[in-house]
């Protein structure tokens, strides 16, 4: 009897909180078929918003990754001073709110702060433009490569790579020949987590992208922007296309997550 | 956590390549190898954190602190950033008790029931975590807002921003507790009912205790997820000051009415805050640790 009570409580609550909010939303979308959805999609705004949201989440996954597998390799198989204070502030962007993030990056480098003054002077505006938006991204998925990366590396030891040199490779052969061969599914884990968070991200980019329409709206802003205008056609097809995303994403995670961790 | 931010900030205003030399003839002293090739590399990530998160929030926490104690705490009771803190504090409390109970049972029943669809139903609880936070609340607010199907109203209610936070913040419980769950012994169990304790004894007794310390730190990290939330609560909550705006819109409202210092005292509070949870969530690891 308690277990019926149990499911029920449970099923009731995801039903009411998740199923039927994502569903009707898909619903309402394509309740007039594909055509509409198709349009709003393809007007010139929505456009140039995936292609930005493309640009930006693909710098951000290439920066992250870079960071992510070197900062990985360096706490499981180096010694150093600080590396418990490295290890600990990694994760503090998942602490911190993205609103917080979009702050701190005005701070330093808006137009009147010494940074960005110094930059702007160079011709690089970075804030209510693309470089701060690459930050922003970067700022809130800085965690994730590394965090997927570093167990596995662990879990791997050091023994292949050890023959490896052994036998006369260099290390950049060992490391491409043995190291990433090693972490790659952990590693394609990471890059599908950092890619979803970048593609997805609103917080830190209302902020620091001055929500520019056509030129700094990404994805996210111009969902915000169309619900708000009354325009919710455009926002429910996004705002579709993006849950689409995150759905394939779920998919992807569940597949390559590293076994043993469930 | 909250002194090795500001003591990190000061460390950081040096710049890196500095940072990265002492780093290296230890490193050449401890026998490892590539000492070069540690501290380049260590320099460079150490730069590239530095560069887009320590100093920043450094700068963050410096600029509502500089002005001293006294001006901060007067941009922090600035009346709409207090309501705003307190409802902030108030919601996420909230929805952390919520998922405490509501996690555990969504636990429990992915890890002690059968049923066709429990597999569908256990990956639908990480979407929360794959959804963009602003299509969180749209989809939210289809449902639970003007138009509602089932003529629930919402929006721009306190309620609307807890239901929001609470979708947000599902997953933290459920992952916490399962592997908990799914790792329990059932002889301690199976003993108590064979001496006659009913479930309910049992789950008190024998169960919750092993439980407590998962559902405690998923439930510390809901909370400090709901504290930082922006893009769900932006939406369904309408913004109105006094009423139903957090302290996250606040902030955005300050930036966007050039009121930096005054973004920044509450961006310093909410940190705080969150440091002070964090400390608190890796005690409670620690004297788990300890006791199992």
């Amino acid at each position: 009897m308690a277990k019926y009570l149990l499911r029920a409580l449970a099923l009731i609550y995801l039903l009411f909180l998740l199923v039927i909010p994502v569903g009707l939303i898909a619903w309402r979308t394509f309740g007039d078929g594909l055509g509409p959805v198709v349009e709003a999609l393809t007007s010139d705004e929505a456009l140039h918003a995936i292609k930005l949201t493309l640009t930006i989440a693909a710098w951000a996954v290439v920066g992250n990754t870079i960071f992510g597998v070197g900062t990985a390799v360096l706490l499981v198989r180096h010694d150093f001073p600080g590396k418990r204070l490295l290890n600990a502030l990694i994760d503090l962007p998942l602490a911190v709110s993205p609103v917080i993030a979009g702050l701190a990056l005005i701070l330093v480098y808006g137009k009147f702060a010494p940074v960005g003054g110094w930059l702007e002077q160079r011709g690089i505006q970075v804030i209510f433009s693309i470089p701060g938006m690459v930050l922003a991204t970067i700022f809130v998925s800085l965690p994730l490569v590394v965090r997927a990366v570093a167990p596995v590396l662990e879990e791997l030891g050091v023994e292949q790579e050890q023959a490896a040199q052994t036998l006369g490779a260099t290390g950049w052969q060992t490391f491409r020949r043995i190291t990433i061969p090693g972490i790659r599914w952990a590693l394609a884990y990471g890059v599908v987590l950092c890619m979803a968070r970048a593609l997805g991200e609103y917080g830190a980019l209302a902020v620091v992208s001055g929500r520019i329409v056509g030129e700094t709206q990404t994805l996210t802003l111009f969902v915000e922007d169309r619900f708000q205008n009354f325009d919710q056609p455009a926002a429910f097809a996004a705002a579709t296309l993006l849950a689409l995303i995150a759905i394939v994403t779920l998919l992807l995670t569940k597949l390559l997550r590293p076994k043993g961790n469930d | 956590m909250a002194t090795t931010q500001t003591s990190t900030g000061t460390g950081v205003a040096a710049p890196a390549p500095v940072d990265a030399a002492p780093d290296a003839p230890p490193a050449r002293r401890g026998r490892r190898r590539p000492a070069v090739g540690t501290g380049l590399g260590l320099g460079t990530a150490v730069l590239y954190l530095s560069l887009i998160v320590l100093l920043p929030l450094a700068v963050v926490v410096w600029r509502g602190g500089k002005d001293g104690p006294g001006y901060f705490w007067q941009a922090v009771r600035t009346p709409d950033s207090w309501a705003a803190l307190k409802l902030t504090l108030v919601a996420s409390l909230v929805v952390a008790l919520i998922n405490l109970v509501m996690g555990t049972v969504i636990a429990w029943v992915l890890v002690r029931d059968r049923f066709p669809g429990i597999a569908v139903v256990d990956t639908l609880i990480d979407l929360p975590f794959a959804l963009p936070t602003i299509v969180a609340g749209l989809v939210l607010l289809a449902l639970y807002g003007a138009t509602s199907p089932l003529h629930v109203n919402l929006a721009y209610t306190q309620i609307g921003v807890v239901v929001a936070l609470l979708f947000v913040t599902l997953p933290f419980v459920v992952r916490t507790v399962q592997p908990v769950l799914l790792e329990l012994d059932r002889d301690m169990e199976q003993a108590a009912y064979s001496l006659g304790a009913s479930q309910w004894v049992t789950f008190r007794r024998i169960i919750l205790p092993n439980l407590a310390p998962a559902m405690l730190s998923g439930a510390g990290l809901a909370f400090t997820r709901s504290i930082a939330e922006y893009g769900a609560t932006v939406l369904i909550s309408g913004n109105l000051p006094f009423k139903t705006q957090v302290a996250s819109v606040n902030i955005v409202g300050r930036i966007e009415s050039d009121n930096i210092a005054g973004a920044a005292a509450v961006s310093t509070a909410l940190l705080l805050i969150a440091f002070a949870v964090l400390i608190l969530l890796d005690v409670i690891q620690r004297w788990a640790a300890r006791r199992g």
